[in-house]
């Protein structure tokens, strides 16, 4: 069924946030700043899961689910205090809710007995002196008067498919009414159950004047034949028990007098209760006890919804958009199929560039600054770029999610290492494209794992060093001029350059005579073939290192950097575009064709003398702009648009900065100017070229291709120069 | 006359299992998210039958089903609660606060009618 498989959807996705809706809690709760109404938000979220996979029968997550519950529960209650020991115990269960949420959503088997452990743990919670407390002891109550009938009634009907014949006695109280209830609905119900004779009492009706609008005066006796057995006429009455004055009476022969009924019930309640039976009896004395018992069981649950001023100042951040307040009660998002806004996208990307070529035409016929074909083409121009940047705030996403899923991370590889780390986060509204949120996620928590194994101590060396034993972990993000920055730093203890310095010489990735600034040292973490992960432990490593990271951050059009303090611990940090699919770059001339460099890398664009020109080894040729040399690269020599290499006096040098920071010239004949450009994958719509990103379509309906500086120099690198020019230059 | 039914719950999964259920029974459906929510709505329209979740942010079902009964308004509308089990104890204190019945989750779609149609004029 079509819409059944859209709800799964929408359960999946409303586990996702019910899921970090709980392990924000859980985290509040762990620091021990949560309020009762965080705790409520917990139980909810772990409570709205379970009722949305009882729905789809998902029994190991609905299991699961119920046990964690409890213990929310009880934590609720005030019955389980959350120490740091439960709370531990509490995450491990969030992250097990986890994984039984994304193997269920994803269909597959999981193992029980991997989170057997888990499961009794969180039971071990919610026992009392080694028992499991009833939960809700109320439950076995007995419900009393009507259904303690003699044996006569089920006995004395055993032919199959002969009519049952039911008396049945109903008096309504005035609470059935107050609650909505109506005795004729009640009877509309039971006349569908075969063919029914109602008499209606109308004695008890006081005179006008004393009637209480509100009272109930009316009793019905009704004589029903139906083929359904006893339970479904009972059924009938489910929502009116403890309402009403009910008497039913199954019976297959003789017609009953109601003083025999009376002498019926009478009977049936001597055989029930100990109290001496009355033939309309009020609700007997225990199941007001169980009321008043009840109460009290529930008022403790109930306390924290009734302080609902708190809710505001702590969920302010974490308020969901649905969860605000609007006067008129309509939802404030609607849920959109990706490919729709990816189509979207593309077609703002058509937008422009046939804009674009629109503009190239009018210049080509040469209209008047001032003519109407040119304004209204301005005009257009500024409309399309407000249309791109709405699309495009579209896919922005919180990283909020991301960083959640981080304080699981850390708390695993602290668990596996020995370590006590907290997790800080900020700036967790910040939004960025949901690809490179994405494609981020791996990366971040690679390095997440590395601050945690590699830069935080031990709790020991930490106490020893004057530290508080448990380290810190800070994941930050926030907007800089038209860029996300993330930053991850740890207090530990900082990179051990020496160890670093020694281990790269070693490998042989550097000289061993090599001259390196801290700096540079701490940018060896980012080499290729550089991984501590076999020398120290195997928890950050999984056979990737930092140079994996960096490549997969310059792949989303990012950059990386370290910087690392001894004994106070290292900083990454990250820089992102905010979307994949514009690009600021500058348009270039090379032999013919025009070439788009990313703003981004460009440090400086100079006019070369040719002097500033010197040549090294057999072809290569360095640069020297303000008294250090840079490598030049010749870009229709390297892309091989030509074989003559450029006059350097006739051409223009850009100066990029790589990733790494290493800078080089580029050497080009000229520069177009600066634009934004809609990039096109040229992996998808042709294949991959070495040193090119992508392309674009330019104004003029020729394809441009945009450069990838990083993979340019690095190619050029490889072909020309040695490793030791490379570090003396790094900037 | 097709009846309207106004849906109260937090859970958007539920709140589209209700929505589809209802609807393909002829039901016109209103939705809320939480209890204040649910008030709101009731401003602007009056319901047959209000189906409400128990446990929620701001405003629980008790909640408001109890503010529900406090308006004269709304007084005689039924109100089903939503339980997750068929937990006596639960269903004891919704219908303390004036609830009319209550229907188990999970449901199915035939059980959920039947609950409304045994309540609804």
């Amino acid at each position: 069924m079509d819409s059944m498989a859209a709800i799964r959807q929408t359960f999946f996705q409303e586990c996702e946030e019910q899921l970090s809706e709980m392990e924000l809690g859980l985290l509040a709760m762990d620091e021990g700043n949560a309020d009762s109404e965080t705790v409520n938000a917990v139980f909810r979220a772990v409570h709205s899961i379970k009722g949305g996979a009882g729905a789809f029968k998902l029994s190991e997550l609905v299991q699961f689910a119920h046990t964690f519950e409890t213990a929310l529960d009880h934590v609720r209650g005030g019955k389980l205090t959350p120490t740091p020991d439960v709370m531990k115990i509490m995450l491990r269960a969030a992250d097990v809710l986890a994984d039984l949420v994304e193997a269920s959503r994803d269909g597959r088997e999981i193992n029980e007995a991997s989170y057997e452990g888990i499961a009794a743990d969180v039971k071990a919670l919610t026992m009392v002196d080694g028992v499991e407390e009833v939960e809700e002891p109320i439950d076995f109550q007995p419900t009393v008067i009507d259904f303690g009938l003699p044996e006569l009634s089920v006995e004395a009907a055993p032919v199959a498919n002969a009519p049952h014949q039911y008396r049945i006695n109903f008096t309504p109280r005035s609470e059935l009414y107050d609650n909505a209830n109506e005795a004729v609905l009640v009877l509309r119900e039971l006349n569908r159950l075969g063919t029914m004779q109602a008499t209606c009492d109308a004695s008890a009706v006081p005179s006008l004047d004393e009637v209480d609008p509100n009272g109930a005066y009316l009793s019905w006796s009704v004589r029903l034949s139906s083929e359904e057995e006893i339970a479904a006429v009972r059924e009938v009455f489910e929502f009116v028990e403890g309402e009403a004055e009910l008497a039913i009476e199954a019976d297959g022969q003789a017609e009953v007098s109601d003083a025999d009924i009376a002498a019926l019930l009478a009977q049936a309640l001597g055989s029930t209760s100990a109290e001496a039976p009355n033939p309309t009896p009020e609700l007997p004395v225990e199941a007001d006890k169980d009321a008043s018992a009840l109460k009290e069981e529930m008022s403790p649950a109930e306390s924290p919804s009734s302080e609902p001023a708190t809710v505001h100042a702590l969920s302010a951040d974490a308020a969901k958009p649905e969860a605000r307040i609007a006067p008129v009660p309509t939802q404030t998002t609607i849920r959109v199929e990706f490919d729709r806004v990816d189509r979207l996208i593309n077609l703002v990307g058509e937008l422009v560039i046939n804009q674009a070529m629109l503009s190239q035409r009018v210049i080509e016929a040469n209209f008047a600054g001032s003519s109407s074909v040119v304004i209204g083409l301005e005009e257009l121009e500024q409309l399309t770029r407000e249309i791109q940047e709405s699309v495009m705030a579209i896919r922005a996403q919180p990283v909020k999610p991301m960083f959640q899923r981080m304080s699981r991370t850390v708390r695993e590889v602290a668990d596996a290492t020995g370590k006590e780390v907290r997790l800080k986060t900020e700036g967790e509204a910040t939004e960025v494209d949901k690809t490179v949120v994405e494609r981020l996620a791996e990366p971040l928590t690679h390095m997440i794992r590395n601050a945690v194994d590699h830069g935080i101590e031990a709790p020991e060396v930490r106490l020893a060093a004057g530290k508080p034993a448990e380290g810190t972990v800070r994941l930050t993000a926030a907007h800089r001029s038209g860029r996300i920055v993330i930053e991850i730093s740890d207090d530990g203890a900082g990179v051990n350059r020496q160890k670093v310095l020694a281990s790269a010489i070693k490998k042989g990735l550097i000289p061993p005579d090599a001259q390196l600034s801290d700096s540079d040292i701490d940018n060896l973490l980012f080499l290729p073939g550089f991984s501590t992960a076999a020398t120290i432990s195997n928890i950050s490593g999984r056979g990737v290192g930092m140079d994996v990271v960096k490549r997969s951050i310059q792949a989303l059009g990012g950059r990386i950097s370290i910087s690392s303090r001894p004994g106070l611990g290292s900083t990454f940090s990250m820089s992102l575009p905010l979307t994949l699919a514009v690009l600021d770059g500058m348009a270039v001339s090379v032999a013919g064709q025009t070439l788009v460099v990313p703003l981004t890398a460009i440090v400086e664009t100079l006019k070369p003398k040719k002097t500033d020109i010197h040549g090294l080894g057999a072809e290569g040729r360095v640069m020297s702009i303000r008294e250090t040399f840079v490598p030049l690269i010749d870009l229709g020599a390297e892309l091989g648009f030509r074989d003559t290499p450029a006059q350097p006096e006739n051409s223009v040098a850009i100066l990029v900065e790589t990733g790494g920071g290493t800078r080089n010239a580029l050497l080009v004949d000229s520069i177009q100017d600066q634009r934004q450009v809609v990039i096109k994958s040229l992996e998808a719509n042709y294949g991959t070229v070495a040193g090119i990103a992508a392309a674009t379509i330019l104004g003029d309906g020729r394809v441009a291709l945009i450069l990838d500086v990083d993979a340019l120099v690095t190619s050029s690198f490889e072909e020309s120069l040695s490793g030791e020019l490379h570090y003396g230059t790094g900037g | 006359m097709t009846q309207t039914i106004l849906t109260v719950d937090d859970s958007r999964t539920m709140r589209d299992m209700l929505k589809m259920a209802l609807a393909e029974a002829g039901f016109n459906v209103l939705q809320a998210v939480d209890g204040v929510d649910g008030l709101e709505v009731l401003r602007a329209s009056t319901p047959d039958v209000i189906v409400t979740d128990i446990n929620m942010p701001k405003m629980d079902g008790f909640g408001l089903i109890e503010a529900v009964r406090k308006d004269n308004r709304y007084r005689k509308v039924p109100i089903l609660v939503l339980t997750t089990e068929s937990d006596a104890a639960k269903k004891k204190r919704a219908k303390e606060a004036g609830a009319t019945g209550w229907i188990v989750k999970p449901f199915e779609p035939t059980k959920l009618i039947a609950a409304i149609r045994r309540v609804a004029a």
